[in-house]
């Protein structure tokens, strides 16, 4: 294992293999992507309820399934970069924060249009949308260290820090929320839970699903690849000033 | 451990020459909570109400603002060099720097805060719920809030970076602290929320001087 890893730590090495990847994961994007689309928006059964307002779900549930695993991966590399050191983990990390966190303000975003025709308000202090907006927060905290160092092996160290004492935090968070939900209004918004999901509907949640880890797996490797290049395009002007 | 107490002692010693540290915190605690009335209205059934979480609020509040200090001071003057050269591991300096800012900028507003809650209408059960939560539950944001000051020192705009951090992670505490004052309100039992706070500071204690520690000797290379 440990072996494996400092295999792909070498940014040539990575670079070659995410090359190989890239086109692949292109495609597998446009693919599923546009049949997952069609799925949702063609296919699947208006609910009987919520009519074609539930058709926003198939947006809205894989991006909160992304904005946690996002953070997961992070945290993950985040433990990788910190412990073995190598500087592709760390530039991960920081490419995939804000994919993550875009991925977190669409499921917000599509949460509170879904809400608006459904409870009539734009914004509910439901649980899962304020442990979202929470891991919102904490995105944002993630991408500010990156920000706030000038060394940059200095600030993959201390936003490694704080992945993995923010991933420590997100379940006790996430239960804590849940916990001040129940105490302060009753469950009288949680209509998600009805009859267990058809497969009608689990199909095409699910190639949504697949079809946007595809579109990460795209643009975290434009963004890891543009990070690689920036890092030896300093080290090149930085050799460049000393030769003059 | 002579190190260590010494450590907390100097710490305290330095607290109290300086003496303006904890007055200020005291009084922008009590300042925030004065606010609530004045910008909600005076009914005391709406302050008896939103009470808890007022005193819970003002006590996170101001415990961000003396908390960029945490190791800012000791890192200017170059005395936290000399300290991590020292035999103490950086752990335990943390740790004594965390009691040490729990006693001067929290404990005085956990003395305090009964009679702000009884200025808010807060019933008897309800005010002793609240001083039991906070002794629970404030050593929580001292740990976690270290790492974030050892993260954000030396940094040029520190202390707002330190409140995005940290700020989301002191969730759970106010939930939990919240939850036990209006749960002793209703008469309801407060001990499962009372556990779960000392069960959070428990698990702050094991993470926070690692995660600072860690932060520390990487702000110091």
């Amino acid at each position: 294992m440990a072996i494996d890893l400092h295999k792909y730590a070498n940014p040539k090495r990575f670079l070659a293999i995410t090359a190989a990847i890239y086109p692949w994961s292109v495609w597998l994007t446009v693919l599923l992507l546009v049949s997952g689309l069609y799925l949702s928006l063609f296919v699947a059964p208006p609910d009987y309820q919520q009519g074609d307002t539930v058709r926003i779900m198939f947006v809205h549930v894989p991006a909160a399934w992304m904005a946690l695993m996002i953070y997961t991966m992070m945290a993950v590399s985040s433990a990788v970069g910190l412990i073995w050191k190598h500087p592709v983990a760390d530039l991960t990390a920081k490419a995939a924060a804000p994919i993550g966190a875009c991925f977190t303000f669409l499921a917000l975003v599509t949460g509170s249009l879904w809400g608006q025709p459904m409870w009539g308000t734009f914004w509910v202090w439901d649980a899962r949308l304020t442990s979202m907006l929470i891991l919102f927060f904490l995105y944002l905290g993630y991408m500010a260290v990156w920000e706030s160092f000038d060394d940059p092996a200095k600030a993959a160290k201390a936003a490694a820090i704080l992945a993995l004492v923010g991933v420590v935090n997100v379940p006790i968070i996430r239960f804590s929320v849940d916990w001040w939900n129940t105490l302060h209004q009753p469950a009288s918004v949680a209509t998600m839970s009805g009859p267990k999901i058809h497969s009608s509907i689990l199909i095409p949640l699910l190639v949504m699903g697949l079809a946007y880890t595809a579109f990460f797996v795209m643009v975290l490797i434009i963004r890891v690849k543009a990070e690689i290049l920036q890092r030896r395009l300093r080290v090149l002007q930085v050799s460049e000033l000393r030769e003059r | 451990m002579k190190r260590f107490f010494r450590l907390i002692l100097r710490d305290l010693t330095l607290a109290a020459r300086q003496g303006s540290a904890v007055t200020l915190s005291l009084s922008f605690f009590v300042i925030v909570v004065v606010l609530f009335p004045l910008g909600v209205g005076p009914e005391l059934s709406v302050l008896a109400r939103i009470g808890p979480g007022v005193l819970w609020v003002a006590a996170l509040l101001s415990c961000l603002l003396t908390l960029d200090r945490m190791f800012q001071a000791d890192f200017e003057d170059g005395s936290l060099d000399l300290l991590m050269i020292g035999p103490l591991p950086t752990e335990m300096i943390v740790l004594a720097k965390v009691i040490a800012h729990w006693l001067t900028s929290i404990l005085p507003l956990i003395v305090i805060a009964p009679i702000l809650a009884l200025s808010l209408s807060i019933p008897g059960d309800g005010v002793l719920a609240l001083t039991t939560a906070l002794l629970v539950g404030t050593p929580t944001l001292s740990l976690i809030g270290a790492v974030g000051a050892a993260l954000t020192m030396g940094m040029r705009r520190g202390g707002v970076l330190l409140s995005l951090l940290v700020l989301p992670l002191y969730i759970p505490v106010l939930i939990f602290g919240v939850a036990a004052v209006d749960a002793a309100i209703a008469l309801l039992p407060m001990t499962p929320h009372l556990l779960l706070l000392g069960g959070v500071s428990l698990g702050a204690l094991v993470v926070g001087p690692v995660a600072a520690a860690a932060a520390l000797r990487l702000s110091l290379s």
